[in-house]
C-alpha cells in the first residue's frame, strides 16, 4: 500500500503550473542578476551575492516543493490547525523578540545572515486553516456566526501583522474575500468593498460638502424607486447613512491616525501631491526605468537606470522595473502573461476537487498571489501606493520564494490527490 | 451549487481585467509616452563641455589686435573642505572676505559635491603665489579659462567685447550657449560670434545615482573635441588706428578710412573710445558701470551711428548727376552773386564768385552753383512735374548709398536720413518743389548721414563710379576665406568719364592755393578733398573733411569729423591728411610732427550742458534749416 503510494508521489501532480512557477523563478533570478549586477566588479558568480543567495533559496525552494509532494494530502488538512497556530506564535514572537528592519518588526534572526518572516508564512497557515474550517462545516456565509468565524480566523494574524506594522502584508489577507465569496458569501460584500475603495478615493478628491450632497442624491432616488418595497427602502437608508459615516470615519483616521509618511504616500498615489525628490522618488524612477524600456527593452545588463543605481530597493519590491528596463513591454507582457495564465489555471483546478479543503485552498492560493502581482507591479507602474510587498517568485528573499512555494506546492499535492477523500 | 460554480467566472474575469489594466498602463508608459525614456537619459547622461580658444583677431598686416590671456577661476567642492584660514585665503587671492564667503555658502548651497567657481578670473600672479599655497587648502583648486585681452588697447567700439550670455540669449541661441558661456555682446566679437565662438567639445558621460561617472555613453562615439575659434584678419591697420585715435583723444567725432578698391576699412576711429581692457576680467561690470556715466557716450559706434549732415561732401554728387543727366557740363557757368534765390527762399553762400564753372565749384565750395545744378536737375521737362523728378533724383542719390545701412558688417548700423517724394508729398501735401527741399542741394535739411556713408562716397569717386561694400573683417579663418559679398562692386550708374571734372575741382581744394583745404596738402601726394564745415543745431559747427589719395590709384579714402572743432580746414583736414600721409608714405614728415603732437593735445569737447530753458531748434525742417545756414560757412 505504502510502496504502490510512492511511485503515484508524482503521479497526478499538474507538471504545467510546475513550469510556470520554474519559468518565473528563472526570470526572478536573472533579473536580480541584472539589478545587482556591477561592471566594475569581477563577473565571477558569487555565493555572496543577491543573486548566488537567490539561486540557493530556488534549489531550496525547489526541494521544499517536491518534499512537499511527498506528504500524503490528509497531513494539511489534519494538522491546519497546528500550522495556523505555530504561525500566530511566530507571529506573536517576531513582535517580542523581532529585528526591526525599515521600520517593521517583521523578520526573526535564525543565524548566519538569514533572518524568517513569520508573515509570509501566515499566509498558507490562514489558507489551510479557512479551508478546514469551510470544509468541515460547510457554511453558506449566510449567518452572522459563520461569517464572524471566518472573520476571526483571518482577523487574527492580521490584526498581529498590523501590529508590526505591515500595512502591506495585512492588505493581503483581503484576499480571502474571495474564497468566501466563492463558497457563498454575498457578492454585496465584495460590492460593499469597492464601494470603500472607490469613496475612500473620492474622500481625498472631492470636498466634504460636494461629496455628501451626491451621495443623498443617490440614496434618495434608490429609495424613491423602491418606495414600495420598504425592505429594499430601508436598506437604502441604511447604506446612504453608513456611507456617509464612513467618510467622515476616513477623513478622522486619515488625519489623527495615520503617520506623516503614510499619509504623504496616499496623497502621492492620488495626485495630491509633487514630491519627486521624497517618498515620491522610488516610483518616479521605478516608472523611468519601465518607461525607458518602451517596446522591446534595452537588453541584458544593458538598462541604464538598473545598472547606475536609479532604482531604490530594485532586487526586491521594484523588481519588476528591472524586467520593463531591460526587457521592454513585450518582457513584461510575457511575464505578467505568465501570472494570468498561473492564476486561471489555479482556479480551474480549484474547481476540478472533489473535496472542498482543496477547492477552498486552491482559491486562497490564486488569490493571495493575484493580490501580491497587482499590488506589486501596480505599484511599481504608479497605480497602486508604495506598499512593500514582493512580486511572487520573482523577487529577491528566500521567506518570500519559500512561503509562496510552500503556498503553491501544497495545492499541488492536494490537487494530484484529488481523486481521494481527505 | 451551479449558481456558486458560475462564481469562478467572476473571480477569473477579475484577474483578466486586472491584468489588462496593468497591460495597458503599461503600454502607455513603455511605447505610447517617451516622456519616460527621456527621463531616463536625463537620469544618466551628463554632457562635459570643453571650451574652445576663442578666435583672434589681426590687423591687416597680421599684428594681434585680440589674443587670449589665461586666467585663473579657484574652484572648489564643498564637501572636501577642510576647515581653513579664510582670512589667508582671502589675503592671498585679494578678495574681500565677505564676499568669499558668500559665494562659498552660495556654492554649498547648490551643491555638496559638484565643483563650482567661487572666485573667478585670477591674474597670473595671483595664481602664482596661489599655487605655492594651495595645498593648505584642501577642498580648492584652480582652473585656468581664457579672456580676451588686447596688446594695444585700440580699437574697443570696433573690437566689442563678450560677457556671460544673459537668460534671454541662452533661449535665443536654441541650446548652443549654457549659463556661465561668454557670446560676443558687440562690434566685431558679436558680429562674427558664429566664427570666433568655434565649436564646444561635448563628451557624453554616464553618471550613476551617486554622481559617479561610469564612462563614457555609445563608446565615445558621439564624442566631439572642441574646435578653436577662427582667427579673423580685420581690414583695420594698426598703425593708423592708433594714430588716429590719439589724434582724437579729447575730441568727439569719427574717423573712417577705406581701401576704395576694396571696401576695406583701415582706420575706425569713434571718440571718445575706451580701452577694451576694460572690458574683461573681474572689474569689467564696475568698468562698465563707470564708462557708461560719461557724457559723450563711449558706447555709441560713431561712424555707424552717428548722424551729421553731409554738407559739402554732398557737392560732388551734385555734379555728377547734373552731369550724368546732361544738364550741364564741365564748363557750364553760373552766377554767383554771394547768395542764390529759389522761391521765397534765399541760400547764402560765403564768396562773391562771379561766373563759375564746375571745378571752380566744387573747389570753393560755392553753394550757388550746387543749387542751380539741383534747380535744373529738378525742373526738366522730360518729368512730368517736380515730384517725378524728385524722385528719379532720389533714386540717383540713393545709389550712392545713403538713407540706407551699408550692411556693414558690425551691429547697431544706421540708415542716416534722406527721403524720397512721398515724405514730403505728405508732408506738403501738393504744394512743393524744388525751392521747397533745395538745402538738400548743399547736404543740408532733411538729410543726414553716417560718417561711413560719406567716407564710402569719397571711396565711389575715387573709384569712379562704384564702390565694394565697407567691411571691417577682411577674411576668416585658415583659409582666408573672404566673404563673396566683399567682392561685388556696386555701380552707381554715373558714367566714369564725368568723374574727371569732379576729382579736379577736389583736387583744386586742396592743392590750389585758393582752395579751402591747402592747409592739409601732402608733399609728393596729389590728396583730392573737400572741407566741410557742418551746421550743428546744438552747439559749435562740426569740422569735417572729406578726401582720397593719391589722385591715380587712390590707396584711400577718407572721412574725418571732429564735433563742435568749427572750421573743416581747423581740425579735420590736418587729421585727415596726417592719417592719409601715414598710411601712404608710412610715417608723418618730420616737419609736421610738431603739428601733430599740437593736435593730439587739443581738447575740443562740448560745453556742459546748459539747463534748458528754450525750444531747441527745429533742425528737421526744411525751411527753418535754410535760415539757419546764414551761421553756416561752408568752405
Amino acid at each position: 500500500m505504502i510502496k504502490q503510494q510512492g511511485s503515484r508521489f508524482f503521479f497526478n501532480v499538474d507538471w504545467i503550473s510546475i513550469l510556470i512557477f520554474m519559468a518565473l523563478c528563472a526570470v526572478g533570478f536573472v533579473n536580480i542578476y541584472a539589478s545587482v549586477f556591477n561592471a566594475s566588479e569581477s563577473a565571477a558568480f558569487s555565493f555572496t551575492s543577491s543573486y548566488g543567495k537567490q539561486l540557493i533559496y530556488i534549489l531550496a525552494g525547489l526541494v521544499l516543493g517536491f518534499s512537499i509532494l511527498l506528504v500524503d494530502a490528509k497531513f494539511f488538512s489534519v494538522f491546519s490547525p497546528i500550522i495556523y497556530g505555530i504561525t500566530v506564535l511566530l507571529l506573536i514572537a517576531v513582535l517580542l523578540i523581532g529585528t526591526r528592519v525599515a521600520g517593521n518588526q517583521a523578520w526573526i534572526s535564525i543565524g548566519g545572515g538569514f533572518r524568517l518572516q513569520p508573515s509570509e508564512f501566515a499566509k498558507f497557515g490562514t489558507s489551510l486553516l479557512l479551508a478546514r474550517y469551510i470544509s468541515n462545516f460547510n457554511p453558506k456565509f449566510r449567518d452572522i456566526k459563520s461569517i464572524a468565524t471566518a472573520a476571526a480566523i483571518i482577523g487574527l494574524p492580521l490584526t498581529l501583522i498590523l501590529l508590526q506594522p505591515d500595512a502591506g502584508s495585512a492588505l493581503v489577507f483581503l484576499a480571502f474575500m474571495f474564497p468566501m465569496y466563492r463558497e457563498g458569501l454575498s457578492g454585496y460584500f465584495l460590492l460593499i468593498f469597492l464601494g470603500m475603495i472607490v469613496l475612500f478615493v473620492a474622500d481625498f478628491l472631492v470636498p466634504m460638502q460636494i461629496l455628501i450632497p451626491i451621495i443623498l442624491a443617490i440614496g434618495g432616488f434608490f429609495v424613491y424607486q423602491n418606495k414600495r418595497k420598504q425592505k429594499i427602502m430601508f436598506s437604502a437608508i441604511l447604506v446612504t447613512v453608513v456611507a456617509i459615516a464612513y467618510l467622515f470615519f476616513v477623513k478622522l483616521t486619515y488625519e489623527k491616525i495615520l503617520k506623516p509618511h503614510q499619509r504623504t504616500r496616499i496623497e502621492l498615489i492620488l495626485g495630491l501631491k509633487m514630491d519627486p525628490k521624497g517618498v515620491g522618488y522610488n516610483v518616479i524612477q521605478s516608472k523611468i526605468a519601465i518607461g525607458s524600456g518602451q517596446l522591446t527593452g534595452r537588453g541584458f545588463l544593458e538598462g541604464t537606470q538598473t545598472k547606475y543605481g536609479y532604482v531604490p530597493a530594485q532586487s526586491t519590491d521594484f523588481i519588476f522595473s528591472t524586467i520593463g528596463e531591460e526587457w521592454g513591454f513585450i518582457g513584461c507582457s510575457v511575464v505578467i502573461g505568465l501570472y494570468i495564465f498561473l492564476l486561471l489555471r489555479l482556479i480551474n483546478l480549484a474547481e476540478r476537487q472533489r473535496s472542498s479543503f482543496s477547492r477552498v485552498y486552491g482559491y486562497c492560493v490564486a488569490c493571495i498571489l493575484f493580490f501580491h502581482v497587482f499590488i506589486n507591479i501596480g505599484m511599481a507602474i504608479g497605480i497602486v501606493p508604495v506598499i512593500g510587498i514582493p512580486l511572487p517568485f520573482i523577487s529577491y528573499g528566500g521567506s518570500s520564494l519559500w512561503s509562496f512555494t510552500v503556498l503553491l506546492f501544497i495545492f499541488l499535492k492536494l490537487d494530484s490527490n484529488r481523486m481521494g477523500f481527505i | 451549487m451551479d449558481n456558486l460554480f458560475n462564481r469562478k467566472y467572476i473571480v477569473q474575469g477579475l484577474f483578466i481585467v486586472v491584468s489588462l489594466i496593468l497591460l495597458g498602463t503599461l503600454f502607455y508608459i513603455q511605447v505610447f509616452s517617451d516622456k519616460y525614456f527621456l527621463s531616463a537619459e536625463n537620469n544618466v547622461l551628463r554632457r562635459i563641455y570643453t571650451y574652445p580658444a576663442r578666435g583672434v583677431i589681426l590687423d591687416r598686416n597680421e599684428k594681434v589686435l585680440v589674443r587670449n590671456e589665461l586666467v585663473y577661476d579657484l574652484m572648489a567642492i564643498p564637501n572636501d573642505v577642510k576647515p581653513f584660514d579664510t582670512v589667508e585665503l582671502c589675503r592671498i587671492i585679494s578678495v574681500d572676505t565677505a564676499k568669499f564667503i558668500k559665494n562659498f555658502k552660495t556654492a554649498r548651497r547648490i551643491s555638496r559635491f559638484q565643483p563650482k567657481a567661487i572666485e573667478k578670473q585670477l591674474s597670473v600672479e595671483i595664481y602664482q603665489s596661489l599655487s605655492e599655497q594651495l595645498a593648505r587648502f584642501p577642498g580648492f583648486f584652480v582652473q585656468s579659462r581664457t579672456i580676451r585681452q588686447y596688446p594695444d588697447s585700440i580699437a574697443g567700439q570696433f573690437l566689442g567685447y563678450i560677457k556671460e550670455v544673459t537668460p534671454k540669449e541662452i533661449e535665443k541661441y536654441d541650446g548652443y550657449y549654457k549659463s556661465g558661456d561668454y557670446i560676443g555682446r558687440s562690434g566685431v566679437e558679436k558680429a562674427y560670434e558664429q566664427s570666433l565662438r568655434g565649436v564646444k567639445g561635448v563628451a557624453k558621460l554616464l553618471y550613476d545615482v551617486h554622481n559617479v561617472p561610469k564612462g563614457s555613453y555609445a563608446e565615445g562615439r558621439l564624442d566631439t573635441s572642441a574646435v578653436s575659434g577662427e582667427q579673423l584678419i580685420s581690414s583695420l591697420d594698426i598703425r593708423l588706428q592708433k594714430l588716429g585715435e590719439e589724434l582724437m583723444q579729447n575730441k568727439i567725432g569719427s574717423i573712417v578710412a577705406i581701401e576704395p578698391k576694396t571696401g576695406e576699412i583701415l582706420a575706425f576711429v569713434s571718440s571718445p573710445g575706451y580701452d577694451p581692457n576694460l572690458m574683461v576680467g573681474r572689474s569689467q561690470g564696475n568698468n562698465y558701470m563707470d564708462l557708461l556715466k560719461n557724457p559723450n557716450r563711449v558706447f555709441n559706434v560713431r561712424p555707424i551711428q552717428g548722424y551729421y549732415s553731409p554738407g559739402s561732401a554732398f557737392k560732388p554728387l551734385d555734379a555728377l548727376i547734373g552731369l550724368q543727366e546732361g544738364v550741364i557740363d564741365p564748363n557750364t557757368t553760373f552766377n554767383c552773386p554771394g547768395y542764390f534765390k529759389a522761391g521765397n527762399h534765399t541760400v547764402k553762400c560765403e564768396h562773391i564768385d562771379g561766373n563759375i564753372a564746375l571745378r571752380r565749384g566744387l573747389a570753393r565750395s560755392c553753394n550757388t552753383y550746387a543749387c542751380y545744378v539741383f534747380q535744373k536737375l529738378i525742373t526738366q521737362k522730360k518729368y512730368k512735374n517736380q515730384k517725378v523728378a524728385y524722385d528719379d533724383w532720389h533714386r540717383m542719390v540713393s545709389k550712392f548709398g545713403l538713407g540706407d545701412t551699408l550692411g556693414i558688417d558690425l551691429p547697431g548700423e544706421r540708415t542716416g536720413r534722406f527721403y524720397d517724394a512721398s515724405y514730403y508729398s505728405g508732408k506738403y501735401s501738393k504744394y512743393w518743389g524744388y525751392s521747397t527741399v533745395i538745402s538738400l542741394a548743399i547736404g543740408q535739411g532733411e538729410m543726414d548721414a553716417t560718417p561711413l556713408q560719406i567716407a564710402n562716397i569719397m571711396a565711389i569717386i575715387a573709384n569712379k563710379g562704384y564702390y565694394v561694400k565697407p567691411h571691417l573683417v577682411k577674411a576668416i579663418g585658415r583659409d582666408r576665406e573672404i566673404k563673396k559679398e566683399y567682392t561685388q562692386k556696386h555701380y552707381v550708374g554715373i558714367d566714369a568719364k564725368h568723374f574727371d571734372p569732379v576729382i579736379d575741382g577736389m583736387q583744386e581744394a586742396v592743392n590750389s592755393p585758393w582752395g579751402t583745404a591747402i592747409g592739409s596738402r601732402i608733399d609728393n601726394i596729389i590728396m583730392c578733398g573737400k572741407t566741410g564745415t557742418v551746421q550743428n543745431p546744438r552747439g559749435k559747427n562740426h569740422s569735417v573733411f572729406i578726401g582720397f589719395a593719391p589722385r591715380d590709384n587712390p590707396k584711400i579714402a577718407i572721412a574725418v569729423i571732429v564735433e563742435n572743432a568749427g572750421f573743416g580746414s581747423a581740425y579735420a583736414a590736418p587729421i585727415a591728411s596726417y592719417i592719409t600721409e601715414k598710411y601712404l608714405k608710412d610715417s608723418v614728415a618730420n616737419n609736421k610732427l610738431a603739428q601733430v603732437e599740437w593736435m593730439k593735445k587739443q581738447i575740443v569737447l562740448p560745453e556742459p550742458p546748459k539747463p534748458k530753458f528754450k525750444l531747441k531748434p527745429k533742425a528737421t525742417d526744411t525751411s527753418k534749416t535754410i535760415k539757419l545756414l546764414n551761421d553756416q560757412a561752408t568752405r
